[in-house]
């Protein structure tokens, strides 16, 4: 057993994010892949309960407080970030890595608060240090993206903040617990929560950021501000029957924009908001058996998604920036290994059986079941096939498959198919023995995942699924589109109604304006012509009036003396 | 390289459309193996996830189309004025 760890694990993470810009070549790379896997052993030393507490104005912080859920997020956030650098290790940007690993930092501190302003502090870290990782790519569209995606987050924040202040004034208490949808404070927080899950109407801000970062960069991404926003919800909401209508929309809302989109990655960002509809759903019915399975599918979506995402970066990056479905496909045949990368990571998200998706997304649908909630377990069990139709087979058919798009890319460099090789690995280890999952989920595990009957069920679910695929194959012919969301109001209607004052201004100084100078012309022809060159009080007068003038003011002056 | 891949040769997918139809006959036929204990009604109807998963499928499909018909924008939308 390793001694108590009684500091922030992710101190760890963030001394690497200081040393990185001052190494180069072997040490940064070795520094790069310790840091994680150091806080990883932090993460497994922080033992139950507070184990860091720090005086902060009248208040105690709870700065480390430990249990089990805490340790499961905070192992898959480590273990993310190291397959994430291993990844990324042949980045160009040096931006890049320091940010996503303060990044990470941020998201296993958030893990790890025990009270709602140590909270607050990481999880507005995490919002800055990934606007960093998107601005590592460089270039205006990213730049823009990145100012959408925080103003997002600052508002969210901001949200959050005033419900964590109505709290403290109400209750007094600082503690990060479990609360009750009972007054407007906690709502604020539950808004505040939900904004980084990408629940409605704040979706828009993930598909449309993430996809610009770079190729390595998205990666890092898809994992934290999402899970940490089901972490706190796991924390702060179990049960929340709000949660169940707002996750089923994320879930069809994923499945949904994806079927329309054609930018290979934010195909996979959309499929993010539908994966955490999964587990959104899974809180707001808050049986231990749906808390488990979100908890979980959280763990095992992680490792799918990113594999998912790293294979679209090594296309990405051995295409030299190629990202649209339209100029894809046929790359199975020059980069095989990515193409299989691909597909373990495609059958997990859809949950095939030997698959980890299968052992966690399956504990939500159960517990539906159980509580015989039939509309949710028809929605969850529809949205399962809509799963495998919109990215099990859409994003390796248009990617890998397809038509021959001309392309002869090869597979990306040793370090990154590692990398890959690692999460599929975990992919379909978890699948084939969820066991050791199962045994560092909050609430003890009584579920069996493979009954000849589950098995059945879902292969049937999936593979009619890909019937449907083959057959719809006519009406899913990708266009050269992007999908209006709700974003369109800020993108859009705000900058129209911007503009439009600013034109309704404009015109209204020029005409004040011109009335002014128009004034100030008569004015001026006014005083002109009784003091200009020809005016009356300004004429040259000739020497002869004068004489006249002065015989005149004699001849009166006689009179009046004489 | 004149020789297509195997997996694009014509004769190839008419293969795998016929081993893909044969797949779904036996997943539905293996239903026969077991009882199913169904939580609901209609969970416990023969063939109930096949034809769901078909029928969901193509009905999402239809409506991300009809959706697209009004909110389908050109990829420079947010770009021009």
């Amino acid at each position: 057993m390793i001694e108590a760890v009684h500091f922030p694990p992710a101190l760890i993470l963030f001394a690497g994010a200081f040393l990185l810009p001052f190494l180069r070549g072997t040490p940064r790379h070795a520094i790069a892949l310790a840091a994680p896997l150091l806080t990883l052993w932090a993460v497994w030393g922080v033992p139950d309960g507070v184990a860091l507490g720090l005086p902060f104005m009248e208040y105690q912080l709870q700065v480390v407080e430990g249990d089990r859920l805490s340790r499961l997020f905070g192992t898959i956030f480590t273990i993310m970030a190291f397959t994430g650098t291993l990844f990324s290790l042949r980045q160009g940007s040096r931006l890049e890595l320091p940010s996503a690993f303060v990044y990470a930092g941020g998201a296993v501190g958030v893990t790890f608060a025990g009270d709602m302003i140590t909270m607050f502090i990481f999880w507005e870290l995490m919002a800055v240090a990934s606007t960093a990782v998107i601005w590592s790519q460089g270039g205006a569209t990213a730049y823009r993206a990145s100012m959408r995606y925080v103003l997002v987050h600052l508002f969210g924040g901001v949200v959050l903040m005033a419900g964590i202040v109505g709290v403290v004034a109400q209750t007094g208490s600082i503690e990060f617990g479990p609360m009750q949808t009972d007054s407007l404070a906690t709502w604020l927080i539950l808004i505040g929560f939900l904004v980084n899950a990408g629940a409605p109407p704040f979706s828009a801000w993930l598909p449309d950021a993430y996809p610009e970062a770079s190729w390595s960069g998205t990666v890092f991404l898809s994992a934290f501000t999402t899970k940490t926003a089901v972490y706190v919800l796991l924390r702060g909401f179990p049960g929340a029957e709000i949660l169940i209508p707002i996750g089923s929309y994320m879930i069809f809302y994923g499945i949904i924009y994806a079927l329309l989109e054609n930018d290979m990655r934010r195909i996979l960002s959309y499929s993010i908001i539908n994966q955490v509809g999964f587990m959104v759903v899974g809180i707001g019915i808050g049986t231990e058996l749906t808390l488990n399975g979100a908890a979980a599918h959280a763990f095992t979506h992680i490792i799918y998604k990113a594999l998912l995402l790293m294979s679209a970066g090594s296309v990405l990056l051995m295409s030299g920036g190629v990202r649209r479905c339209t100029d894809l496909g046929g790359l199975f045949k020059t980069m095989p290994y990515t193409a299989t990368m691909g597909i373990i990571g495609a059958l997990a998200i859809s949950s095939f059986p030997f698959t980890s998706g299968f052992i966690s997304k399956s504990m939500i649908a159960q517990g539906a079941a159980d509580q015989r909630m039939f509309w949710v377990w028809m929605g969850l069990a529809a949205a399962s096939a809509g799963v495998f139709l919109h990215a099990g087979i859409k994003y390796p058919w248009y990617v890998f498959f397809q038509k021959d798009s001309g392309l002869r890319l090869q597979d990306p460099p040793l370090s990154m198919k590692l990398s890959m090789g690692l999460f599929a690995f975990l992919c379909i280890g978890l699948g084939v023995n969820p066991e050791p999952l199962y045994a560092i989920l909050p609430y003890p595990v009584d579920y069996v995942p493979y009954t000849t009957g589950h098995v059945v069920t879902m292969l049937q679910l999936l593979l009619f699924s890909g019937l449907a695929f083959f057959i719809m194959l006519p009406y899913m012919k990708r266009t050269l589109t992007i999908t209006l969301d709700f974003d369109w109001l800020y993108r859009k209607l705000f900058r129209i109604a911007a503009r439009e004052a600013a034109e309704r201004s404009a015109t209204a100084h020029t005409a004040a304006f011109e009335d002014a100078e128009k004034r100030l012309a008569q004015l001026i022809a006014r005083i002109f012509r009784t003091h200009g060159p020809h005016g009356i009080l300004a004429r040259t007068w000739p020497t002869g009036s004068m004489v006249l003038w002065a015989a005149v003011l004699l001849a009166v002056s006689l009179l009046i003396y004489y | 390289m004149d020789k297509k891949h195997w997996l694009e040769r014509p004769e190839t997918i008419v293969k795998l459309w016929r081993g893909g139809w044969v797949l779904l006959a036996i997943l539905v036929l293996a239903e026969f193996t077991y009882h199913p204990h169904p939580y609901f009604v209609i969970d416990g109807w023969f063939g109930f996830h096949a034809a769901y998963g078909l029928l969901a499928c193509i009905a999402m499909v239809l409506f991300a189309k009809l959706l697209g018909v009004y909110l389908k924008r050109g990829e420079d939308y947010y770009d021009r004025d």
